[in-house]
């Protein structure tokens, strides 16, 4: 988890109107919407595209309603052109998507990366790939969201279970993407982004805040190394406007922010990019462990996937199987400390991972054990259900 | 997250069908809302999404529990209201042995086959009560009193804190004539 | 008239525009006889004399060789991705009204790959001032084809001639909806400085298609000289006509005999994009358009189209 401040990114009336404190029955895309405007964005541009719409929607109607900007973009590559754009402009930004738009986004998360712009991307996976199941459940874009833009750099990855965490986890990745100056996902799925539940959305001074860093020293003086980072790899941030004449670019480049054409500065720079989340993947890291102290049958699990595999669990310790759930709230970092530590143990017999894909994670989990990993897949198009589950679990 | 969480034995699977226009997306919401908020319960409220859904028989469905809601989807609903003949035959084979079906009486012919079932003229009760518009509300007063899987309380609250506030009295007196009506039905 | 921009500036006493530079970055990559160093000489130019504060200037550009320019000048400079310096340019634009955005790239960033992006931003009227450096082909990269290379010219691309038909880029913004459209070559740099400093006072998307020399890549494919010889075949054909016809303004650089029309062709006054508030909180930015030096009535443009 995050330090956070006590300060509330914004204040009065446009604080009252951004957090509708209270307890509500709402939709999973609609809650992602909420969480964002709590932790204050200030800018969405998006292209609509099932399942992620209601996000796009919400928005366009609350956004203006707080000062914050909305535009309708001519496509996904433009969308997350712009929400980089208003990132260095000073704006917490958010685009939504699904698979087809996300596939277009990745061009543009390494630019994210490399300009190390804070901005969120908010992926709703249907089934895929290509068009696929348009309005049908999917979770294959979990290794896309690590690894689909060109070269190495770091981001984090969060997978919300239930529309609540779709409102907490946007605040947590405004946050995080602030923290640590790097694009953030929310990999949401057609069933959570497309279910209505119970969200409690708490008074805004319990909203937590982690602001952006900022140059300790006035604008003018030229001494401002805008890719300086400090000793936890991030630099502070200066924007457009502010009078520092920054210069930012895609190509390597150096601490002034300068193309540098050489090996060793794309070493020095490529390597914080990827280290800033790295090192502090144990800060970063969020699971939830259910029975899983003495669990000999290790589910894991993430998205509304977890929730069949929770009831499966449960199912199975009536029937004398000693299984437990590990549920990834971060996809990526991956757990890979939590999971070591439970093989260390020597309890574990067994894996079991159910996921609406062909074994993305499977895969993570494989590269840390040599134990069974039995897998539950469907390519996407429909829930996994408990009992599937549990059948694995007893083959 | 108590280690004693058990599945659900008391959990309620409620699908609503019908056709587009008919209201049945409030209906569920209803439903939902009043369970999760003002009844204590844990509820999830879904619906069916895409082309196929515009125009034809669609519908929503609603998950009640008194515990957490693991798999949130109906598989096998133990209340089925249908209100449209293509519902009718599209979800009867998945209705749960025992379960209460409830059936549009002027719109949806039942084959019938011995399994008892609740028919009403929902929308013929909603123009009495003022406006067609409301048969998704006479048919949820009905759901509730005919099942009570929530409280006429927290169904009325769910109504008042939803519709628009001009049309509050209009929705309450749709819920009250389809809950009444299924008073009667229970002690005919 | 540069006076209070550059009052006060240290690096002022060798040339009237170095304090815009960035002096640690030169010399630039251009080559010889290449028009893009012109293009940004006029741009800076204007950024002196647009009365608007350089801390609120900003410079976006794409990929390519004018898609290094921004790099060269000393305002917050962001240097994008191929084909998207517009919708970035419009993210910044469109959250900080105050900022006078000017997007600066290459024929090939901006109406090939970047095409969409150009064709909606205008549409939209975002408040951008769009530079396009016209040089006819992908210089960067060794001279390839692209979306303005002229019928039967030659390219490492079109070894038996270009088959494709160019774009004739001020009709194409015009059509789309740009409130401002010009057509310059680097041989007019008084003209082009006014121009770009015309659009930079000017609310909404204004466009400007800047036709440059390419001596290392399409010049020696096409057999036209020198940059300087390039040049001079501008003077010899370019003519200056306001109110021309902009369907018939195509160029064909191969022919000699064919003009080379230039001019501020478009210049009307259209609402520019303003995201909408709503709601309790009002609280709008001036808008930069709005302020002082860049405020304008408002008139509708009744002749839509030509």
């Amino acid at each position: 988890m995050t330090p956070t401040s006590a300060a509330p990114k914004v204040e009065g009336e446009d604080l009252a109107a951004r957090v509708q404190t209270g307890t509500h029955f709402m939709l999973g895309d609609h809650a992602c919407a909420e969480g964002a405007l709590a932790a204050g964005l200030d800018f969405f541009a998006g292209y609509p595209i099932t399942p992620s719409t209601e996000i796009c929607e919400r928005l366009a109607h609350r956004l203006p309603e707080v000062g914050g900007k909305f535009v309708q973009m001519e496509d996904e590559l433009a969308s997350m052109a712009a929400i980089i754009g208003a990132s260095v402009a000073g704006a917490r930004s958010l685009t939504a998507t699904s698979g087809p738009g996300f596939s277009l986004m990745m061009e543009n998360v390494g630019l994210a990366a490399i300009m190390e712009a804070p901005c969120v991307i908010v992926d709703v996976m249907r089934a895929s790939p290509s068009t696929g199941l348009p309005t049908a459940v999917g979770q294959a874009d979990v290794l896309q969201a690590r690894w689909g833009s060109h070269g190495d750099y770091g981001i984090v990855a969060y997978a919300p279970s239930s529309p609540q965490e779709c409102f907490d986890l946007a605040i947590q990745a405004l946050n995080t993407a602030d923290q640590y100056r790097i694009p953030t996902f929310i990999m949401m799925d057609e069933i959570i982004g497309h279910m209505t539940e119970r969200v409690v959305i708490p008074p805004a001074e319990d909203i937590p805040f982690v602001p952006r860093k900022t140059p300790s020293e006035p604008p003018g003086e030229g001494t401002f190394l805008p890719f300086k980072p400090d000793e936890d790899l991030v630099p502070p941030m200066a924007h457009a406007g502010q009078g520092y004449r920054v210069h930012f670019t895609g190509l390597t480049h150096d601490e002034q922010g300068y193309p540098r054409l050489t090996a060793a500065a794309h070493e020095k720079l490529v390597n914080r990019l990827v280290d800033k989340v790295r090192l502090n993947a144990e800060k970063i890291v969020m699971y939830e462990e259910y029975l899983l102290d003495d669990a000999e049958t290790i589910v894991i699990s993430f998205g509304c996937t977890a929730r069949s595999a929770r009831h499966a669990v449960t199912l199975a310790r009536q029937e004398g199987i000693k299984a437990g759930l590990l549920r990834l709230i971060t996809l990526w970092p991956f757990p890979e400390t939590r999971i070591r530590a439970l093989l260390d143990t020597g309890r574990v017999k067994e894996f079991v991972v159910p996921e609406i894909n062909l074994g993305q994670v499977r895969r993570e989990v494989e590269r840390l054990t040599q134990l069974p990993v039995k897998r539950v897949n469907n390519p996407g198009g429909a829930m996994i259900t408990p009992d599937l589950i549990i059948e694995v679990m007893e083959r | 997250m108590a280690p004693s969480e058990t599945v659900a034995t008391s959990e309620h699977q409620i699908r609503i069908g019908g056709f587009g226009g008919q209201g049945i997306v409030l209906a569920g919401m209803l439903l939902g809302k009043a369970a999760s908020l003002y009844d204590g319960k844990e509820a999830v409220f879904t619906q069916s999404y895409g082309p196929e859904a515009r125009g034809g028989a669609s519908n929503v469905d609603v998950v009640i529990s008194d515990s957490t809601i693991g798999y949130p989807l109906v598989t096998k609903p133990d209340v089925l209201v249908v209100l449209f003949q293509e519902a009718y035959t599209r979800f009867r084979p998945s209705l749960k042995e025992g379960g209460t079906l409830i059936i549009e009486e002027d719109l949806v012919h039942v084959e019938e086959d011995g399994f008892k079932y609740w028919p009403i003229p929902a929308t013929r009760m909603a123009e009495e009560v003022g406006r067609r518009i409301v048969t998704n509300v006479v048919v949820l007063g009905y759901l509730v009193g005919k099942t009570g899987v929530v409280s006429r309380e927290a169904a009325e609250q769910a109504i008042e804190t939803t519709v628009k506030e001009k049309t509050i009295k209009l929705n309450l007196s749709a819920f009250a004539a389809g809950f009444e009506r299924a008073e009667q039905d229970d002690l005919a | 008239m540069t006076q209070t921009v550059l009052t006060g500036e240290k690096k002022t006493d060798t040339h009237p525009v170095d304090a815009l530079l960035r002096a640690d970055r030169l010399p630039h990559i251009l080559c010889p006889g290449c028009g893009i160093g012109t293009a940004m000489h006029c741009i800076v130019h204007a950024m002196a004399e647009s009365g608007i504060d350089r801390d609120k200037h900003v410079c976006v550009s794409g990929i390519g060789c004018s898609g290094r320019v921004a790099g060269y000048i000393d305002v917050d400079s962001y240097h994008t991705t191929h084909g998207r310096a517009i919708p970035f340019a419009v993210g910044i634009a469109v959250q900080n009204p105050e900022l006078a955005v000017t997007v600066v790239s290459g024929d090939g960033d901006l109406t090939a790959i970047g095409g969409n992006h150009l064709i909606h931003a205008a549409r939209r009227n975002i408040d951008l001032n769009v530079i396009c450096i016209n040089n006819f082909n992908y210089g960067m990269t060794g001279g390839q084809a692209g979306p303005t290379t002229p019928l039967n010219a030659q390219s490492s691309t079109t070894p038996y001639g270009c088959w494709d038909r160019p774009f004739n880029l001020p009709h194409l913004a015009h059509a789309v909806g740009a409130p401002f459209v010009a057509r310059w070559t680097v041989l007019h740099v008084r003209q082009l400085k006014d121009a770009i400093l015309r659009a930079m006072q000017k609310p909404g998307f204004c466009f400007i298609e800047v036709i440059s020399p390419c001596p290392t890549n399409y010049g020696k494919f096409n057999n036209i000289g020198s940059g300087l010889e390039e040049m001079e075949s501008y003077r010899r054909r370019c003519v200056v006509d306001h109110d021309a016809n902009l369907a018939d303004i195509e160029i064909d650089l191969g022919q000699e005999d064919s003009p080379i029309v230039v001019g501020n062709f478009i210049d009307v006054d259209r609402e520019p994009f303003r995201p909408i508030l709503a709601g309790p909180v009002r609280e709008e930015k001036p808008h930069a358009a709005w302020a002082g030096l860049r405020k304008t009535q408002f008139v509708e443009d009744k002749n839509g189209p030509e």
